[in-house]
């Protein structure tokens, strides 16, 4: 319970949200978007909508996003549904912020093929650059968040920052990429060891042959 | 139709029953906790596991497990005892030991649960989870600890009560109930969570802490605060009812009861009328029975009297008072206080004929001037299940919230005349079609509906599809009574009595009857009482056995819970015993003389039951104009007991009038 964000105040929020509403090129997104639904079939909607609203308060905010009620309310009354239905799903997935984020979220995974992998190292290099779980710097540049699995075991371990994955980290390459980031300077998503996607590490042990080309191993089975 | 075998035994299950309806029709009972046979099923508490062959070789939950033919059930195998106990020991993990200080104790399906189908200790000795309490409104207290997540309220709220504002936020582990931004429910229907929740998550926050299950005595009556009798226990201890609780009928409430019915018991015992008033200089004095009633002899009233009924009247006290004016050579009776004077010269006019249960089947529907979710709000449930069978509903009226999709075709009851083209093609098309005409258009629109069930052929083969809604519990029985003069309430008055009887009466105009000497015969001490030269304490409800009327005609019969308080008497007993002081003592001496005379006088009142009346309505100008507006101003403060119960006043200073609780709350 003691990881579950506190929503802010209420009002405060109301008077800096309450007159939230789609920019010209979200209403043209949210046009296409609700276009995809049959009709009828509007709550399809809520998660791309409330992606786009996040969006949008992050390009406001110069932030991540997150998700203030009354934008909860607008994209519900975008999509005809009531509050509460909306409000479960803010509160269900954790790409949504329901507290003001940093610039940079970042999102280090902590589950096992993480851990073992060395995740711990990462939290340290995030820790001795002054990041605290749950907390954004003073300086709004970044929000640490542990998060469960993100689905790059075989690159463990990796952070999420924004909409792009780390990966294959340590502690130096994890300090490097902080720092690159607060300095504004161009990362490179990705492995950051240099290898591509999820090929194996050290290069292929099988299926050696097929690397550059496609190769007929039918003829080599043996019969 | 699908045959299955349970535990061996064979039975035939309805096409599309479950595996869990399959074991009750064996007889078996299942274990659940999120399976409630009036709401979706959800399928998350796992509670209701048994073993089903063919099929997976693992426990599978019966309530979301289609009964098919061939089926092989077992509910009392060695794996489905094994795996109720590891459910239960799942459930268990978080769950709070706090029972001598739960209210629902002793009443707790977890309790009942763990004792019958659990392991007899617990292997975890990690902490517990703890979760903040919720904020829900006045009427229920949440302790959200105890919650096991089994989703009822949430589907209650959003099924039956039309009110989406109660969701299940985060995930996982820390999954919490809540209402929206825990702001009060604004239903009226919200005191059913606290009986569908399983465990003490969801308690009665009136009856916090008041007494244990077992503690009281139980006792089935008829509600009063509507029209649609609603059938209630209530629970009392000692001299006072401590709540109201629905007792299952599917034909009336199936087993719901609006948070009036269910709160306003805490009325019951503040501002009573418990001795004889009489009034001396401008002044209501206390006197003794014999005073009162001398008092009332010294007006020599001869055959100059009337009577005027209030809403939460008995059929008992109507007829005894219809036999005491009868006696004095009178039949000035009326019981529509407000002043309304629609015809009655044949009941099925202002009858609901389709009957409430009967509303479910309805497939085009027209609300001519009422606002069902107020007048009656478990009729209005009727109507969402229609729409969700895909009736279509229309209204006339101002426009409010009744909770589904109307279509609001304007206030103007000249419209009747000339509906609109989409109504009319609704209509046409309709197999069960039906016209619900609320009590405020009976003025401009009777004759203009009636015509309507001519043209819009609301009457066929098996089907009456005209209704007239009634709010108050008397009025149906009141008017078979012959409690109605030709002009309304305006005629006594005319008449102007020199002896009048209200009887519970509170909401008439008591200017018009500045010349007649006003017996106010009743429970509470509201507006009737103040305007009354004399006072007579009578019982309320809970205090008398009593017959109802309901708004379909529904003939239903209550007990005596408690008795009145003080010198107060049952209202038969007091017009008994007056009329003996009067010189015109009637026939009756125990309440089954009284009701074997009712009968006589009118055979619909001498058994219970629906009562059908024959269809020759009235020929009355068929043009409709005016417009409406509802008589229901504060759906909690509609009689003398909900004003008196400071449960009503809070609900309705919060959810009507949007006064600020939730920090004073705890």
């Amino acid at each position: 319970m003691a990881d579950a964000p506190k929503i802010p105040d209420e009002a405060e929020t109301r008077a800096r949200w309450g007159a939230f509403a789609w920019t010209p090129e979200n209403q043209a997104k949210a046009d296409e978007i609700l276009a995809r639904y049959p009709k009828g079939r509007e709550q399809s909607a809520s998660i791309p909508f409330l992606d786009l609203a996040q969006r949008q308060v992050g390009a406001e905010t110069q932030t991540q996003g997150w998700l203030p009620v009354p934008v909860i309310e607008y994209v519900a009354r975008q999509i005809g549904v009531p509050y509460m239905r909306v409000f479960e799903v803010a509160t269900f997935y954790t790409m949504f912020n329901l507290a003001p984020v940093g610039k940079y979220h970042v999102q280090v995974c902590g589950t096992t093929p993480c851990l073992l992998g060395g995740s711990d190292d990462v939290l340290a290099a995030c820790k001795n650059k002054g990041l605290s779980k749950g907390h954004t710097t003073p300086d709004g540049l970044f929000t640490l968040t542990e998060v469960e699995c993100l689905g790059a075991c075989a690159n463990a371990p990796m952070v999420q920052i924004n909409d792009d994955n780390f990966e294959d980290l340590d502690y130096d390459k994890t300090t490097a990429l902080l720092e690159a980031l607060a300095e504004g300077r161009a990362v490179t998503p990705g492995s950051q060891t240099g290898r591509r996607d999820s090929c194996p590490a050290g290069g292929p042990t099988s299926l050696k042959q097929m690397v550059d080309e496609n190769h007929d191993y039918r003829g080599e089975w043996a019969s | 139709m699908p045959i299955v075998k349970v535990d061996g035994v064979e039975v035939e299950v309805p096409q599309g029953a479950t595996v869990l309806q399959a074991c009750e029709l064996a007889g078996k009972e299942i274990p659940r906790f999120c399976y409630h046979e009036r709401l979706s099923i959800a399928g998350n508490c796992r509670m209701c596991l048994v073993e089903v062959k063919p099929g997976p070789p693992k426990p599978q939950a019966s309530c979301a497990l289609p009964a098919a033919d061939k089926q092989e059930i077992f509910t009392n195998s060695p794996m489905v005892k094994n795996a109720r106990e590891g459910v239960m020991e799942f459930l268990l993990i978080n769950h709070p030991l706090d029972c001598p200080i739960c209210d629902q104790g002793g009443e707790c399906d977890l309790q009942d649960q763990s004792l019958a189908y659990g392991r007899g200790h617990s292997r975890y000795d990690e902490n517990k989870r703890a979760v903040t309490e919720k904020y829900m409104g006045p009427i229920v207290k949440t302790v959200m600890t105890r919650c096991i997540q089994c989703t009822r309220c949430i589907r209650f709220a959003e099924e039956v009560a039309g009110v989406e504002e109660i969701g299940a936020v985060y995930r996982g582990e820390n999954m919490q109930i809540t209402s929206y931004l825990e702001h009060a429910v604004t239903s009226e229907l919200s005191g059913n969570v606290v009986d569908l929740c399983p465990v003490g998550a969801l308690t009665s926050k009136p009856y916090a802490f008041e007494a244990r299950p077992w503690e009281l005595r139980k006792t089935l009556t008829i509600d009063v605060m509507d029209a649609v009798g609603t059938n209630i226990r209530l629970d009392s201890r000692g001299r006072q009812v401590l709540r109201a609780l629905p007792v299952i009928n599917d034909d009336v409430n199936e087993e719901w009861a609006s948070d009036k019915t269910r709160h306003a018991v805490d009325g019951l015992v503040r501002r009573r009328l418990d001795r004889p008033y009489v009034r001396k200089d401008g002044k209501l004095v206390a006197a003794s029975w014999d005073e009162a009633f001398a008092a009332i002899k010294a007006v020599d009233a001869g055959s100059s009297v009337a009577a005027i009924h209030g809403d939460l009247v008995d059929c008992e006290t109507l007829y005894a008072a219809k036999a005491l004016l009868a006696s004095m050579g009178s039949s000035l009776l009326e019981g529509r206080q407000t002043g309304m004077d629609y015809d009655t010269s044949s009941l099925a006019a202002v009858n609901f004929n389709t009957t409430i249960a009967g509303t479910e089947t309805a497939d085009a529907i027209l609300l001519v001037g009422t606002n069902l979710r107020w007048e009656a709000p478990l009729v209005n449930t009727r109507i969402r299940k229609a729409i969700k069978k895909g009736a279509k509903v229309f209204a006339i009226g101002p426009e409010v919230d009744l909770t589904y999709r109307a279509t609001w075709l304007g206030n103007d009851l000249s419209l009747l005349g000339k509906l609109p083209e989409e109504v009319a093609q609704a209509f046409d098309s309709a197999k069960r079609p039906m016209v619900i005409v609320g009590g405020a258009a009976l003025k401009g629109g009777h004759g203009a509906t009636l015509a309507l069930a001519k043209t819009l052929n609301l009457v066929r083969d098996g089907w009456n599809g005209y209704n007239v809604l009634h709010a108050a519990a008397a009025r149906n029985g009141g008017l078979m009574l012959g409690f109605a003069q030709k002009g309304g309430i305006a005629d006594v008055a005319a008449a102007n009595p020199k002896l009048a009887f209200f009887l519970g009466a509170d909401e008439v105009d008591f200017s018009k009857f500045a010349g007649s000497f006003k017996v106010y015969i009743g429970h509470h001490g509201d507006k009737g009482a103040a305007a009354a030269d004399v006072v007579l304490p009578g019982a309320s409800y809970a205090e008398k056995s009593g017959t109802y009327v309901n708004l379909e005609g529904r003939v239903q019969r209550g007990d005596r819970a408690v008795f009145p308080p003080g010198d107060a008497r049952e209202d038969w007993t007091i017009l008994r015993a007056l009329s003996a002081v009067l010189g015109h003592t009637l026939p009756f001496d125990t309440l089954d003389e009284l009701r074997a005379a009712m009968g006589v006088d009118t055979p619909d009142l001498a058994t219970l039951g629906l009562k059908t009346f024959a269809w020759n309505p009235p020929s009355l100008d068929a043009a409709g104009s005016g417009e409406v507006s509802y008589p229901i101003k504060d759906f909690y403060l509609t009689n003398a007991i909900c004003r008196a119960s400071p449960t009503m006043q809070r609900c309705s200073a919060e959810i009507l009038h949007g006064q600020d609780f939730a920090e004073a709350a705890e």
